[in-house]
């Protein structure tokens, strides 16, 4: 169809006599024979329209549920019209990361302000303009900590599954030791983690709240980490920062997550947000783009990349990490979010999610789920069922309702947002009964 | 410009949430730092995003040359496709028979970049370039591994490459052996010799290179490293001037990384998403990370490498991006890919002809999708850079080429139209490229003013870097 070409055929043959060419294959001539291509095995173009058709199709394909209840990791929460009406601008669609700034004001600042927004969620001096999601960040922050001695990391087993995998990739990259320290009744086991740390580890990572939607004792754990001379860093879920103590005040020294529950879509796994900030005395240890405020040549307030001499156009193979493409619109859509929201929308979120979590907890628990952990939870939970699983989850399908990730057989962990209303619930915990006592009295 | 925490009075936000319709049950933890936001109705949000947007020059304002970058248009029906319901609101963590349409469109189009770049098998859990390297850099770890050849850790770069490819050499535990470039920016097949070896895992190269040349001894420094015992990774951050024409593939790589971002039209949204997928010959797809979808019998599945190297995030990658990459091959086809690479080529040639008694050439002979001029004489002559010439084009509305890289190019400006400019608006910017010239020649004390029309003129980036002010600060009593 040669749609996004515009230059017609004539104007082409004309550009090549220009220069003094006959074809196209002259223009190419320099390619060996022997790799040149007679034809591509693809399909010929299509026009808009059926391509719209096509794609459409595929989207049909997808099951999109009304209800859901399940997160581990991606959380549906109600995102205010203005957000994706903001960033749906053009300019900020299709601009570079800003390397000039005199013409990219507008990404800088934004920048600056989500730096800004990130440090007042966790408590910290510093924030980069994002990595790629929150597994990732955790894997970036543990590279911070990591010093020619010290080279061993110490992650909790009640991270996220995948964060754990991520960390263990960067590392066996860098040839460095990871230990898992255990669970104990679904938070952290700390007896185990101070039998795990000595001169040689780097950094503790835990998750708050951890995989299970438990609260993890932080303070404790910032301390032994500490105490052993190794750093602390904390994966967060941003929305329940709004209300719970700061990284800062746990006495992390990094604090990172997951930022897709700040008003981005759950995309089927992306794009996502890894946000990252930390103390002033290790803000130079962080990976990325970073935004400070300086003036111009009038001495006008202005923003530009700055600290570059991190990064790896300027040092190469020593830079901290390889960064280079981030996330720059979803932080801008983070942004925008958090903006809307403000403090008082967004720990009104927060709170809603615990609230709705804990009535789910008990509806369901009513209707003859068993609670498989006793610890304070903030919007997520395990709930064991007498029965297999797949059978609940299929029946719950039936009436539009994702329910709780499976983690096993009979565990299943169940999230609430705000999203979710109590009739919804109530359906809920009344399919699950049903269920059940279809199944005990056979 | 006010920052968002500048505006002072507090004012009415908007409700978006409904009355909590549960009993409220608080945790036994709170925070005690007063969580400051901004405070603003929508009506002001809204002016200081629009305020914002009028402040960044993207795309759709003008003309973007952005070397290395592929700067071209994003077609509009790749974001309306991306933002349908049923990929928007698809959980990643959904049973298998309820996300049947996302994973048929990423098996599609892994087999349709695969096609294009001659691999086997493509993970897109890559977040971006960067991530698609160090993703490739561990699959050539693990080779090496598996087959017990343990001293294999060195990696060979030449010093014309993009940073990332050093920077992800270490990232994934090898040592960098950098090797200069010939004079004619291609790779110095003798120093190649010399530099391979018995502790050589891999060579990594980006063709066309960075100075826009393909190197025309491919054959031959692929063949070096596999005869070395190493293995050759392509970085496929300019495939726009080849795909469709030739395949890394039947070139002697064994593991690429693509740039959706650049090449496949998906935007960078400001700095990103973008999307690195990292694609293999067959004997290492064992290796690749994550989960990759495969058709059988009961509808397509997640199938999980046997020996893969981990995770490197978590999901399946920047899934929307790769939505928007499937509607632009669909809308190109077999010809459209091929014409996209041929006008990539035609439009960077036409300017460089049009601008090369002006400006002198890095290289002067047929380039690729991109070309390299340096002010090196003029700086040395009349004290006018790089820096001023990028400066100058500013108050012209035109996006400055990439400064200052390749590394081995003093005084670089590296130029890459796209093949979506009209040949109208490349003689338009030649036009613009020699009057700066003209007038700095002129008067060379003036091009160090430039630019004097955007919103805020050159910046002290000194200050920013000495004295770093990072984000914004309340007054304690706040």
């Amino acid at each position: 169809m040669g749609n996004y070409v515009p230059n017609t055929a004539q104007q082409q043959k004309a550009m090549l006599e220009a220069i003094g060419m006959a074809s196209y294959d002259e223009l190419f001539s320099v390619i060996p024979d022997s790799v040149k291509l007679d034809h591509l095995d693809l399909p010929e173009g299509l026009s808009e329209l059926e391509v719209h058709r096509l794609i459409s199709a595929l989207a049909a394909k997808n099951t999109v549920y009304p209800t859901i209840f399940r997160g581990a990791g991606a959380y549906r929460h109600y995102i205010p019209a203005i957000v994706k009406n903001v960033i749906s601008k053009e300019e900020f669609i299709t601009a570079y990361t800003p390397y000039q700034a005199e013409i990219s004001q507008g990404i800088l600042q934004s920048i600056f302000e989500y730096q800004t927004m990130i440090c007042e969620l966790t408590g910290m001096d510093v924030s980069n303009a994002s990595v790629y999601d929150g597994a990732s960040a955790a894997a970036e922050a543990v590279g911070m900590c990591c010093e020619r001695k010290r080279q061993k990391v110490v992650v909790s087993a009640a991270v996220h599954p995948q964060t754990l995998a991520a960390v263990k990739t960067y590392c066996w990259g860098k040839d460095r030791e990871v230990a898992v320290i255990p669970e104990r009744d679904g938070i952290t086991d700390l007896a185990a983690l101070s039998n795990l740390l000595d001169e040689e580890c780097a950094c503790v990572l835990i998750q708050q709240p951890n995989y299970y939607g438990h609260l993890e004792p932080c303070e404790e754990i910032a301390a032994l980490a500490h105490q052993a001379g190794a750093k602390s860093i904390m994966s967060c879920n941003p929305i329940m920062l709004s209300i719970l103590p700061t990284p800062r005040e746990c006495g992390a020294d990094i604090a990172v997550g997951e930022g897709q529950p700040l008003g981005m879509s759950l995309a089927f796994g992306g794009p996502y947000l890894g946000f990252m900030s930390t103390v002033e005395a290790m803000g130079r240890r962080l990976p990325g783009r970073i935004v400070g405020e300086t003036v111009d040549v009038e001495g006008k307030r202005a923003y530009v990349l700055t600290l570059q001499a991190r990064e790896q156009h300027i040092r190469r193979e020593k830079a901290s990490s390889n960064i280079c493409s981030n996330q720059a619109y979803c932080a801008l859509n983070a942004a925008v979010y958090m903006t809307a929201m403000g403090a008082s929308g967004m720990q009104e979120a927060a709170s809603q999610c615990i609230s709705k979590a804990h009535y789910l907890m008990k509806q369901l628990v009513n209707s003859g789920l068993e609670r498989v952990y006793q610890q304070e939870f903030c919007h997520e939970f395990v709930l064991r069922s007498p029965i297999c699983c797949t059978i609940l989850l299929k029946a719950l399908k039936e009436k539009g309702i994702l329910g709780g990730l499976p983690l096993n057989e009979y565990d299943l962990l169940w999230c609430a947002t705000e999203m979710n209303t109590k009739e919804e619930m109530d359906q809920c915990a009344e399919t699950v009964k049903e269920v059940l006592n279809h199944a005990f009295t056979l | 410009m006010r920052l968002l925490f500048d505006y002072e009075n507090q004012q009415k936000q908007s409700t978006y949430l409904p009355k909590c319709d549960v009993e409220k049950t608080e945790l036994s933890l709170k925070r005690k730092q007063k969580l400051h936001l901004p405070v603003l109705c929508e009506n002001e949000i809204s002016r200081h995003y629009t305020e914002l947007a009028k402040q960044t020059h993207g795309v759709n304002d003008g003309f973007y040359p952005l070397g290395s970058c592929t700067m071209k248009y994003n077609p509009k029906i790749n974001d309306v496709l991306a933002g349908l319901g049923g990929f928007t609101e698809i959980h990643p963590l959904q049973d298998l028979e309820s996300v049947q349409g996302c994973l048929e469109l990423m098996k599609q189009t892994e087999e349709a970049l695969c096609t294009i770049t001659g691999m086997d098998a493509m993970t897109f859990q890559p977040a971006a370039g960067a991530h698609g390297e160090f993703c490739g850099l561990l699959l050539i770890k693990k080779y090496h591994e598996i087959r017990n050849d343990l001293k294999r850790n060195k990696i060979i770069i030449p010093d014309s490459a993009h940073g990332t490819n050093p920077a992800s050499a270490s990232m994934a535990g090898f040592k960098v052996v950098t090797i200069a470039s010939k004079e004619d920016g291609c790779v110095d097949l003798d120093a190649l010799r010399q530099a391979v070896g018995e502790d050589t895992a891999g060579l990594m190269l980006t063709n066309p290179n960075t100075v826009g040349l393909f190197d025309k001894h491919i054959l031959e420094i692929t063949q070096i490293i596999h005869d070395a015992g190493g293995l050759n990774y392509y970085d496929g951050a300019n495939l726009n001037a080849i795909m469709g024409i030739a395949r890394p593939g039947d070139m002697g790589f064994d593991v690429i990384h693509l740039n959706l971002h650049k090449t496949f039209s998906t935007p960078h949204g400001g700095g990103g998403p973008g999307s690195g997928p990292c694609g293999c010959k067959q004997f290492l797809a064992d290796y690749l990370p994550g989960v990759l979808p495969c058709l059988t019998e009961e509808g397509y599945a997640w199938h999980q490498p046997k020996q893969s190297v981990g995770a490197i995030k978590a999901f399946y990658g920047n899934f929307l991006v790769v939505v928007k990459t499937w509607a632009y091959l669909l809308t190109l086809g077999s010809e459209g890919i091929r014409e996209t690479a041929q006008n990539a080529v035609l439009n960077a040639n036409y300017m460089m002809h049009q601008l090369k008694d002006t400006y002198d050439l890095a290289y002067n002979q047929t380039c690729m999708h991109e070309f390299v001029i340096s002010l090196n004489k003029e700086k040395h002559d009349c004290n006018v850079s790089a820096m001023d010439i990028a400066k100058a084009l500013l108050d012209y509305g035109i996006h400055p080429p990439t400064m200052y890289f390749p590394l081995i190019v003093h005084e670089a400006l590296m130029i890459e139209p796209t093949e979506t400019e009209t040949q109208e608006t490349l003689d338009r910017a030649v036009a613009v490229f020699k009057k700066i010239m003209a007038d700095a020649m002129a008067n060379p004390e003036n091009v160090h003013q430039a630019p004097l029309l955007t919103p805020v003129r050159r910046l002290d980036e000194v200050k920013a870097a000495r004295e770093p002010h990072l984000r914004y600060v309340w007054d304690k009593d706040e």
